[in-house]
């Protein structure tokens, strides 16, 4: 009680000297605050799932969970059409996977009658069993009840039911070249993926997929027939360095209000390509070269295609795939790549070896954009200002697979 | 037949750790349990037709694959591996 009063009396002293602009300012900072849209994190982890609500200035974050206690969730994602349709995709570690939706945030699941699952195959056919889904995306604006999603081994799915019933998009699934282009056997720590489906919000036909150890690849009739899209795409691991395919691409995303521009954090560098043309740039040789240009995430700006995040790895000798030096920092280009700042302020500034999984870096809608990013570790970091400053929003969290900022109603 | 649940698939079962089903296979079993808890069978028995890698079914405490042989008096268990970490 007595620092409560403390308080009160120092507010009230504060008060009555402060200049009429500062009032003025907060003012404009609560009407700012008003018109702000409610942010919500959807972190998936290694033992679970948790949601952060945050209040309009996102100084607090409450933590809610965890659901699917202990099961591994690679991934939860609110569908932007309705704004209340959750999709999580779920598997404990001996059983099979499956996704699961809710229709009220979480409050109760159901879970899908037919999950994403290969056909019976056939004589002398690989018989493929679906690892986990990695990626769940929300189809077109136009065809609501569709999602994507994208599994291990590399393959694509489709529902048009709002998740209960999925089957393979057979146009990729059944690709003759589907092998050559991606291999089907376990080549990254978890597990060859298909990790980014993109939609063009202009033409639901317009699909782009990337897979690790495979590449970038696009379709313009719904899915029925693919072709590589990796020009100056580099694979220093392979013989030619310059393959039709077989790029290791690790994120891939299109920007919502230019699509024809799309950027790429490759296992060999950052890319950026301005469609119609195929032939990518290397956007990551201005990165300082102390620094370098591997990493795993890129976050776009949602309302500046020329702007978008990195998170610099340790891509060196054996992988560790850390934060480089034990230093971790974002690097952030607002000229499309021709020039990238450090962010690094409220990061810790030494031994601290961060591995930041693909799509556990995200950003926000709000003004300015909250970007934010959960490690291996189960820290969650979040900047309210773009990256000019970062603060924990929590710790002790299991391994976060990934984060998902999300508008509410 | 009564059939022993591991506790990771009791989700399915109401939390019970025993349920009865019938079939003339441990195939024939499981699609009867998954007519009894939907999706049960899927978390067991991949698209493939195979036992999933960490699950292990015994028929009077012998492993048992998808075709083996049941009769009413059989006793089956349903377990998973110790995995993981």
């Amino acid at each position: 009680m007595r620092r409560m009063q403390r308080r009160a009396s120092s507010t009230k002293s504060t008060t009555r000297r402060r200049p009429a602009s500062r009032t003025g300012e907060r003012a404009a900072r609560a009407r700012r605050l008003a018109t702000q849209p409610r942010i919500a994190l959807l972190v998936s982890t290694r033992k679970g799932a948790f949601f952060l609500h945050a209040n309009a200035a996102r100084t607090r974050w409450r933590v809610e969970g965890p659901h699917f206690f202990g099961q591994i969730v690679n991934h939860v994602m609110l569908d932007p059409r309705d704004q209340r349709t959750l999709l999580a995709a779920v598997r404990p570690g001996q059983l099979g996977p499956t996704i699961y939706r809710s229709t009220d945030f979480g409050a109760t699941w159901s879970e899908a009658k037919q999950p994403p699952a290969f056909r019976k195959a056939r004589e002398g056919e690989l018989a493929l069993s679906v690892s986990h889904t990695f990626q769940l995306t929300p189809g077109h604006a136009s065809e609501p009840g569709v999602w994507y999603a994208a599994v291990s081994p590399p393959a694509l799915f489709r529902t048009a039911d709002g998740g209960v019933s999925w089957s393979g998009v057979d146009g990729w699934n059944d690709h003759p070249m589907r092998f050559k282009w991606c291999l089907p056997e376990d080549q990254t720590p978890d597990g060859s993926i298909m990790h980014s489906v993109l939609v063009d919000p202009r033409d639901r036909s317009h699909l782009y997929v990337a897979c690790s150890g495979g590449g970038s690849f696009e379709s313009t009739d719904r899915g029925d027939s693919w072709r590589p899209l990796n020009e100056a795409v580099e694979a220093n691991f392979n013989p030619d360095p310059y393959p039709e395919y077989g790029q290791d691409p690790h994120c891939m995303a299109l920007h919502p209000l230019l699509p024809d521009r799309l950027y790429q954090q490759n296992h060999c560098g950052i890319y950026r390509l301005d469609r119609p043309a195929t032939r990518w740039e290397r956007i990551g040789r201005s990165m300082p070269a102390e620094i370098g240009d591997i990493g795993f995430g890129i976050v776009l700006h949602p309302r500046d295609p020329d702007t978008a995040w990195v998170f610099p790895m340790d891509g060196t000798q054996v992988w560790p795939r850390t934060s480089i030096d034990g230093k971790p920092a974002l690097y952030v280009t607002r000229d499309a790549g021709a020039s990238w700042s450090r962010q690094d302020r409220g990061l810790p500034r030494e031994q601290a070896w961060y591995t930041v999984k693909r799509q556990a870096f995200c950003a926000d809608e709000a003004e300015p954009v909250g970007v934010y990013f959960g490690t291996t570790g189960g820290e969650l970091w979040m900047s309210p200002n773009e990256g000019r400053s970062f603060r924990q929003i929590a710790a002790h969290l299991p391994h976060i697979y990934a984060v998902v900022a999300v508008t509410l109603p | 037949m009564r059939v022993a649940v591991a506790s990771a698939l009791r989700s399915y079962t109401g939390n019970r750790e025993h349920v009865t089903g019938s079939g003339d296979t441990v195939d024939g079993l499981l699609r009867d349990l998954d007519r009894s808890f939907p999706g049960m069978r899927f978390r067991i028995v991949d698209e493939q037709e195979r036992i999933r890698v960490h699950i292990r079914i015994f028929v009077n405490r012998e492993l048992a694959d998808l075709r083996r042989p049941l009769r009413e008096s059989d006793e089956v268990q349903i377990l998973c591996a110790l995995s993981g970490g």
